[in-house]
């Protein structure tokens, strides 16, 4: 089981995900990880056994495109992305504007420093 | 001229054991859309690691959901096993193997009861919930737990299964699948659950690969789509392993799907108690992981993606599970527009939702 | 279970549960176990309810809904905290969308611990809270009684 990670800078995101959607894949999952004060967004793909991630590394303040266009289940983990970690994603299918998970802390995975 | 009213459905409904809130837009009795609204169960235990040392997580990745709560700790250990170049030993291999095969009986008997009890087929209900008592005596026998065992850890298993025990189990196996043989064609060929079950909620392949459907729901679809044949765990040295797979796409094509997955159990279960290698059942593991891997594992409710980050410490940085409902998510909120408000609990159901994987 | 007068009808509700106690309350009213012959029965509508199972622990969007279903249960009522999670957080104690036991936002009578609670614990439970029903009975009729009295004398 290999991962085949591909590193791809933020502008890159909606082009590659085109090209994987007219390849035929489908989304597995979308993921974020804080590494210090960047956040690390894992995208991966998947056709039939093969598996494809896109790594992208943002800031905190960055907004990044959605994909719920390319593919349309994409809405659910970017809300939850928003939620979760207070990315700002623009152009979503649905946009709960952070409902999606009504957390008793704001962003508990990235809480916005003070000020 | 139709009148539009949005109907609330959940979070606490009868037909569901979990809380899941859906806004349902009518127009008369028709669902023209459905907003699901969720977080009822979100707990944040993936931000748990940070306070659990990466053995010890296993319980809390046990805990995720106490239905797949096998696969979910196998799940984990796969992932940090996979960072760390652990090889656990091959008897290890088979005992998950047979351990998570129960699993998948036990939940799939307990979705086609829930499934009878929402088309109002009590009796079927209990019949079915009858029959998963016996998977859960093999593991109250074998690990001591009902539905919460811990009995994966990091490097191996904790519990071995002797050989008498092992003929023991199949010998329950054999009158599961006698008793099932008896009441499946209930499922196959009664009219009234026909009926209910024909022609509802269907999905098309082309409409599951756009939506990244997974499981039993892209089987019903004609989608082959199993990640058991990815060969983790024993998966690869058993032949038996073959994505079963109905082509119409309805409710009925993935009730099919999980009663056919229940005899492939139960034949993946023998095959592995046959060529189940003697010896160790786990082996020490030293150190701490540092890299990061996404393992993927085939639950009962489809494929399960771990995706673990570790940095050299105890403490993992970053752990993350996206489950099967999560990705089925989609597929439900297709399937209920045009949908008569009586059939909702029905494709509610169908997904085989787990709302506490969901939400976590 | 001589002292039960009456069938106790029950509403089962999971806070954040990770179902491992939600199914094995459901369980329990299955063959095996089968609480049906003993007069319990599983109801959907608060209003028909005179026992709350709550499996799970409580987190913000989940206490009003709690909230909600006991306001609207009949008095006298009885509260069952079922499984670890629901006695005080349990393993997610430390999450930081856990604001713990079913205790911090509702009444409770009976607790029935283990992870996952078992059948055999649950039914006990059950027991025990028909019980307590009783007792709530006989002190609002008792009440009632004084009531009436004082109202013949006065």
């Amino acid at each position: 089981m290999d991962n085949n990670n591909i590193v791809i800078s933020k502008n890159d995101l909606l082009e590659n995900a085109n090209r994987l959607h007219d390849e035929k894949y489908r989304l597995v999952q979308i993921c974020a990880t804080r590494v210090g004060e960047n956040v690390l967004l894992d995208y991966s793909f998947g056709r039939d056994y093969e598996f494809v991630n896109l790594k992208c590394e943002i800031g905190q303040n960055d907004e990044i495109m959605s994909i719920s266009r390319v593919f349309p289940p994409a809405f659910l983990y970017e809300n939850e992305m928003h939620d979760l970690y207070g990315i700002k994603i623009l152009h979503m299918t649905t946009d709960y504007e952070g409902s999606f998970y009504r957390t008793a802390v704001k962003n508990p995975f990235f809480p916005l420093k003070e000020g | 001229m139709s009148r539009r009213s949005i109907v609330p459905f959940g979070p606490q409904h009868p037909v569901l054991p979990e809380p899941i809130h859906l806004d349902l837009v009518l127009e008369d009795e028709r669902v023209v859309e459905a907003i699901p609204s969720i977080g009822f169960v979100h707990r944040g235990l993936e931000k748990l690691v940070e306070k659990r040392e990466y053995t010890e997580y296993v319980y809390v990745a046990e805990r995720i959901c106490g239905i797949c709560s096998f696969q979910h700790g196998s799940g984990y250990c796969q992932a940090v096993e996979a960072i760390m170049n652990v090889e656990i030993p091959p008897r290890a291999e088979f005992l998950r193997t047979i351990w998570a095969e129960l699993s998948r009986m036990h939940s799939h008997l307990l979705w086609l009861g829930l499934l009878a009890d929402a088309f109002g087929f009590e009796s079927l209900f209990m019949q079915c919930w009858r029959l998963r008592e016996r998977v859960l005596d093999i593991f109250e026998m074998t690990t001591g737990g009902r539905v919460i065992f811990s009995v994966c850890k990091v490097g191996g298993v904790r519990r071995d299964i002797s050989s008498d025990d092992m003929k023991r189990i199949i010998t329950v196996l054999d009158t599961i699948v006698a008793d099932l043989k008896d009441f499946e064609r209930v499922f196959f060929d009664n009219n009234t659950v026909k009926s209910r079950l024909c022609g509802v909620g269907v999905l098309s392949k082309e409409k599951i690969l756009e939506l990244g459907a997974v499981g039993p729901v892209a089987r019903g679809s004609g989608i082959k789509l199993d990640m058991r044949k990815l060969g983790y765990a024993a998966y690869d040295k058993i032949p038996q392993v073959e994505p079963i797979i109905e082509t119409a796409g309805d409710c009925y094509a993935r009730c099919l799907v999980r009663l056919r997955e229940l005899y492939q159990s139960v034949e993946i279960i023998k095959a592995a108690a046959s060529t189940m290698p003697e010896g160790e059942i786990s082996v020490k593991v030293t150190g701490n992981p540092n890299g990061e891997f996404f393992s993927r594992v085939e639950q009962p409710r489809g494929e399960a993606s771990y995706y673990v980050r570790g940095n050299g410490t105890k403490f993992l940085e970053r752990f993350r599970v996206r489950t099967p409902t999560f990705a089925n998510l989609g597929a439900l909120l297709a399937t209920l527009p045009g949908c008569d408000l009586a059939d909702v609990p029905m494709l509610v159901l169908t997904i085989d939702p787990c709302i506490s994987c969901t939400e976590r | 279970m001589s002292f039960i007068k009456k069938s106790p009808w029950i509403i089962h509700y999971d806070g954040t549960s990770c179902n491992g106690c939600d199914i094995e309350t459901l369980a329990c009213l299955t063959p095996l176990y089968d609480v049906e012959r003993l007069g319990v029965v599983n109801t959907g509508n608060p209003k028909h309810a005179d026992i709350l199972l709550v499996t799970g622990s409580v987190n913000e969007q989940s206490a009003p809904v709690l909230w909600q279903i006991y306001n609207q249960m009949a008095n006298p009522k009885v509260v069952v905290a079922i499984g670890i999670c629901a006695l005080s957080g349990g393993v997610f104690k430390e999450c930081y969308n856990v604001k713990g036991g079913v205790d911090t936002v509702l009444p409770v009578d009976v607790y029935v611990p283990g992870c996952a609670a078992r059948p055999e614990a649950i039914i006990d439970g059950v027991a025990k809270a028909c019980e307590i029903l009783q007792q709530k009975l006989d002190h609002e009729r008792e009440k009632k009684r004084t009531r009436k009295a004082v109202k013949n004398n006065g």
